[in-house]
């Protein structure tokens, strides 16, 4: 089966379990939202599919063959993650060169030019480099790589406002042209919300929600009105939770809407990716 | 043209009007070629899925049709197939949420009318 497979993974740390049982297909070809609250595990999964760190138990496919320990299936995907791997005293020059030597796919053209485009001074020392432009550095070696799987990992860490724009834009671009499957994982969930196809949501080493944007968000819906209506409607529901402002209560309500077997005087709102997510997360 | 995310239409219909509104405005005229999925995605910063998804759907209603090798281009009579479809959606759009904020309100049907009639003379 092509895409990444992960097979009833688990992880502990000492005495905490990063993972527990995880299975989850990154099919080809998506942009998937990984989310999750600090902590849920987000970067324990990334870390396990690309073999950085070890898992307690189960297996990774990449493109049907073992993940561990396997070049050829590890050159297929490139992640990047908060932490800086590069030799700090490394011209930005030189990780775009060193890189084609691992991803031989390395397109140092396009990579000179996203550069530009965010105008990185390939001059400068990796140490030389902000926050964001260190978040920088890493997103155009990823997009560079031409690797069929990319991993990103709070990928506009310390961006602007006008860099996470152009962020958003290139990856679509990118797509476009040449569509691969990336892996987002991030906090700012307002942002990605459009650019993602697939949601894959993770709370306390499980995963709780794998599915189209489309449907989840379809899925989610609000109602408002006096408390004692919003009571008698949300009765046989789903309900994530509820906002109370004096007597006006607001229901977070996961399920089907029928539009039929709405009372008067009850609002129906339709919840965001970002709202859905806090409502299904918190604790 | 913007793409509201909290709106309760999914993002591919919003694209799908948005288009047609340019199409009204004449911004994209008859036989001539509107911005490609690509253009749309990356403007929009959505997922290509989702501008191709809003795009299929004109193409499905005859609005616009797909010229090999060249792009998508608006159909001859867009412009009427437009208007009748959205004189059909007006009542569903607009009149029935009328009428409940009226009633929330407690206007009357009278007042209403006065009301329209006053904005039709602005």
């Amino acid at each position: 089966m092509n895409g990444i497979e992960v097979r009833n993974t688990s992880k502990d740390f000492g005495n905490v379990q990063a993972l527990k049982d995880v299975s989850v297909h990154f099919e080809e070809n998506k942009i998937y939202g990984l989310l999750g609250r600090n902590g849920a595990g987000k970067s324990t999964l990334l870390n396990v599919i690309t073999g950085r760190i070890f898992a307690n138990g189960g297996e990774v496919l990449v493109d049907g063959e073992t993940a561990l320990e396997n070049d050829s299936s590890l050159q297929k995907i490139y992640m990047m993650s908060e932490k800086n791997y590069y030799p700090e005293n490394m011209k930005i020059r030189d990780v775009f060169k060193w890189t084609r030597e691992f991803y031989p796919d390395f397109d140092a053209a396009y990579a000179a030019k996203l550069a530009e485009r965010f105008e990185l001074n390939t001059d400068k020392k990796v140490k030389a480099l902000s926050t964001g432009y260190s978040s920088i550095l890493k997103l155009i070696t990823a997009l560079s790589t031409n690797a069929p799987y990319i991993l990103l990992d709070e990928p506009v860490l310390g961006l602007d406002a006008n860099h996470r724009d152009l962020f958003y834009k290139i990856v679509i671009e990118k797509f476009s042209e040449n569509p691969c499957t990336i892996i987002i994982s991030t906090h700012l969930i307002e942002e990605a919300a459009g650019v993602i196809d697939h949601v894959v949501i993770i709370k306390d080493g499980k995963i709780i929600r794998d599915e189209s944007r489309d449907d989840l968000m379809s899925k989610g819906y609000m109602a408002t009105g006096a408390a004692s209506v919003v009571d008698g409607y949300i009765a046989d529901k789903n309900v994530l939770g509820t906002d109370s402002l004096g007597g006006l209560k607001t229901s977070y309500i996961l399920g089907t809407l029928n539009r039929n077997d709405v009372p008067a005087g009850i609002e129906i709102s339709k919840m965001d990716l970002q709202r859905l997510f806090i409502q299904l997360t918190n604790a | 043209m913007k793409i509201d995310f909290e709106d309760e239409r999914p993002i591919f219909l919003q694209i799908a009007e948005q288009i047609e509104d340019g199409i009204l405005s004449g911004a994209f005229q008859e036989e001539t070629q509107i911005p490609s999925t690509t253009e749309i995605s990356v403007n929009y910063k959505i997922n290509p899925a989702t501008a191709l998804k809003g795009i299929n759907l004109l193409v499905d209603g005859g609005i616009v049709y797909k010229k090999r090798g060249l792009g998508m281009f608006v159909s001859t009579g867009a412009v009427k197939m437009i208007r009748g479809k959205r004189k059909e959606e007006f009542f569903e759009n607009y009149i029935t949420k009328l009428a409940g904020e009226a009633k929330k309100l407690g206007l009357t049907q009278e007042e209403i009318v006065s009301m329209i009639e006053r904005g039709f003379k602005q």
